[in-house]
């Protein structure tokens, strides 16, 4: 089941969450909302489950409105941050709790309801819980179980609202990979909020960035990561170094060096906004044949996969870079060393007009 | 020795503050209350039960146990809709609604009474209503339950307000996500959270209720074997200088009220013991 939301808007009291705001989920798509608190996915989210009345525009279901049915007949499985279990239910209550609310023409017998909490159970891989209440579970399996509640009503569509959020990274870590293979297999649309680029980028199929009740980016990880569409964007999902600079025959003037920007063209001079991605570094011990930022090495922190440097130049601006382990073991630098820094690639540039 | 009874605790002050806490109940309710046994002990066991199960005594109880049931009954209903109400939504004038939760408890209980009896009585401005419907306010056992309702609502109210505040909203979303309609989610997931609180509330009112004098006797007409509550019974034993008589009375009282309590804190543990701390 595809979900279409068409020129929505939402206002509380004075603050606008959504503002004419369209949006296209496909049938058996992984989608994320990503952007900081405040841009109004969790509204989004809220609105497509029928949970607050939206103000102005359409929700399809398929191609049906959904506008006038209520969060009970629309179908979806919601979870949320704070999972928002039933404490005075025990894990399989809960789980059961669905198919037990259902008009008894359509409600499952006693043993059916039994064996699909079972499978349930089995399914998020925590079948000795049945007997449990939520409060002897940790946050993993809380979040595990409020999953298997959302999942036993059969939804058509799957909202998850921060279901990580609460979690420790490293549980987080896991339940991401488990949510990912579980999609793989049941391919249930499935839209979820996070505020976690790194999440994000791990776990959907497409990413929504969104800012101030606004789309500002829909696109693979792959294409929101690397040719972001602006400077809200690339800032949002990972780190990046910025300078001001003037650019001039192709170089960019920083502090007084020319540096070779690749794949940069410029036709008249004028100031700009480099964005550069911490691996888009090279750094060396000697100059290098074109021109390079002379940098002060401040702190190396070689632990994990790649190595993190942060450096100062002559003039004052700061760089975070990350290069790899076998490009370390050749550099050996250490604290307080000096370093020449240049540009591989850019990632994003903003023009500014010539001040005259 | 000492480490054997109290767990270690990095508080400091177990001891002092135990020993106050003891010495405190004693001095103002276990003393006063084996007072009353002592000088029931001055009758004899026969005429102990003989005194308690006198028809006018036996009258005085059901009527202020059955009374005070009742009015709990009510409150239970009512007390919970205005605590839901104060919690749930936001209307003008909601903290003057709120201040007035706890006036039964502040107004004097003889003011109180005699205010409801001129509401109440045949001619008055409720009471004529009821006379035309065929019931009997004032000096009535009606009489007497709504002067008991009206003492035993902050009860109610106070002890469930703030745990319907703590209640997380979202369990109601994902109820309704779930497909369960408005009732089901206030059947299902609702009040079983709340009930050892309303439970508590409810409890507290019926206690207050069985003992209630001051609003109750304006309002009962006090006619023996009809309208005579059993606190109003003591005072006229006592006023008859039939000491022993009078703490007999309250000596059955007290077995009864302490049973029925017991059954309420029981019943009270056995729901809230699963609830957690989520």
């Amino acid at each position: 089941m595809s979900i279409e939301v068409k020129n929505i808007y939402k206002k509380f009291g004075n603050f606008q969450a959504l503002e004419n705001l369209s949006l296209k989920v496909e049938t058996g798509e992984l989608l994320a909302l990503l952007g900081p608190s405040g841009s109004g996915k969790t509204t989004l989210l809220r609105l497509v489950a029928g949970l607050d009345f939206l103000d102005q525009g359409q929700v399809l279901f398929g191609d049906k409105d959904a506008q006038d049915k209520k969060a009970s007949e629309r179908g979806v499985g919601f979870v949320f941050q704070h999972y928002a279990l039933f404490r005075h239910m025990t894990v399989f209550d809960n789980i059961a709790f669905g198919m037990n609310v259902q008009p008894r023409k359509v409600r499952p017998s006693r043993h059916e309801i039994h064996s699909k909490v079972m499978e349930l159970l089995k399914l998020v891989q925590l079948e000795w819980l049945a007997d449990r209440y939520p409060w002897q579970l940790s946050g993993g399996q809380r979040q595990r179980i409020a999953l298997a509640r959302a999942l036993a009503v059969r939804p058509r569509v799957l909202l998850l609202d921060e279901p990580f959020g609460s979690l420790d990274a490293q549980v987080r870590k896991e339940l991401r990979m488990w949510l990912r293979r579980f999609h793989d297999e049941s391919h249930i649309t499935t839209l979820f909020v996070t505020h976690d680029q790194e999440e994000a980028l791990e776990v959907a199929d497409r990413i929504v960035v969104m800012n101030q009740g606004r789309i500002e980016q829909v696109g693979t990880p792959e294409d929101v990561y690397h040719s972001p569409v602006n400077a809200f964007v690339l800032n949002f999902l990972g780190n990046v170094n910025f300078f001001h600079c003037r650019l001039e025959e192709g170089k960019a003037i920083i502090g007084g060096t020319a540096l070779d920007v690749p794949g940069l063209d410029v036709d008249k001079p004028h100031p700009a906004k480099l964005y550069v991605r911490p691996n888009q570094f090279k750094i060396t011990r000697y100059a290098p044949k074109g021109s390079a930022l002379k940098a002060l090495v401040e702190y190396v922190n070689p632990a994990g996969t790649i190595v993190k440097i942060n450096m100062k130049t002559e003039t004052g601006e700061r760089i975070y870079a990350e290069i790899s382990q076998d490009e370390y073991k050749n550099l050996k630098i250490v604290k307080l060393e000096q370093v020449y820094v240049s540009l591989k690639d850019v990632t994003y540039s903003e023009h500014l007009h010539n001040i005259p | 020795m000492r480490e054997f009874f109290v767990k270690k605790s990095i508080l400091p002050g177990f001891s002092l503050s135990l020993g106050f806490t003891i010495f405190y109940l004693s001095l103002f309710v276990l003393i006063p209350l084996s007072m009353i046994f002592l000088k029931t002990s001055t009758l004899t066991f026969q005429q102990f039960i003989q005194v308690i199960t006198a028809e006018r005594t036996l009258a005085a109880y059901r009527l202020s146990f059955g009374t005070a049931f009742v009015s709990a009954g009510i409150n239970a209903v009512f007390g919970l809709i205005v605590a839901w109400v104060l919690v749930r939504y936001t209307f003008p004038g909601k903290r003057i609604v709120d201040a007035m939760v706890d006036f039964p408890l502040a107004l004097p209980t003889a003011v109180a009474g005699i205010a409801l009896t001129e509401l109440y009585v045949p001619t008055g401005w409720l009471g004529q209503y009821l006379q035309m419907a065929g019931i009997k306010g004032a000096f009535s056992p009606v009489g007497i339950t709504i002067a008991l309702t009206f003492i035993g609502l902050p009860f109610v109210v106070r002890t469930v307000q703030p745990v319907l505040e703590d209640l997380d909203p979202q369990i109601e979303e994902a109820a309704a996500s779930l497909g369960a309609n408005r009732w089901q989610t206030v059947t299902m997931v609702i009040l079983p959270v709340i009930f050892p609180a309303l439970l508590t509330g409810v409890t507290l009112a019926f206690a207050r209720a069985i003992g209630e004098y001051g609003s109750v006797i304006f309002i009962a007409g006090n006619m023996p074997m009809k309208t005579e509550i059993a606190p109003l019974l003591i005072m006229t034993k006592l006023e008859q200088y039939d000491y022993p008589g009078a703490t007999a009375i309250a000596v059955g009282m007290l077995l009864i009220s302490f049973v029925l309590l017991a059954a309420a804190n029981f019943f009270q543990w056995l729901t809230s013991k699963n609830l957690g701390k989520v």
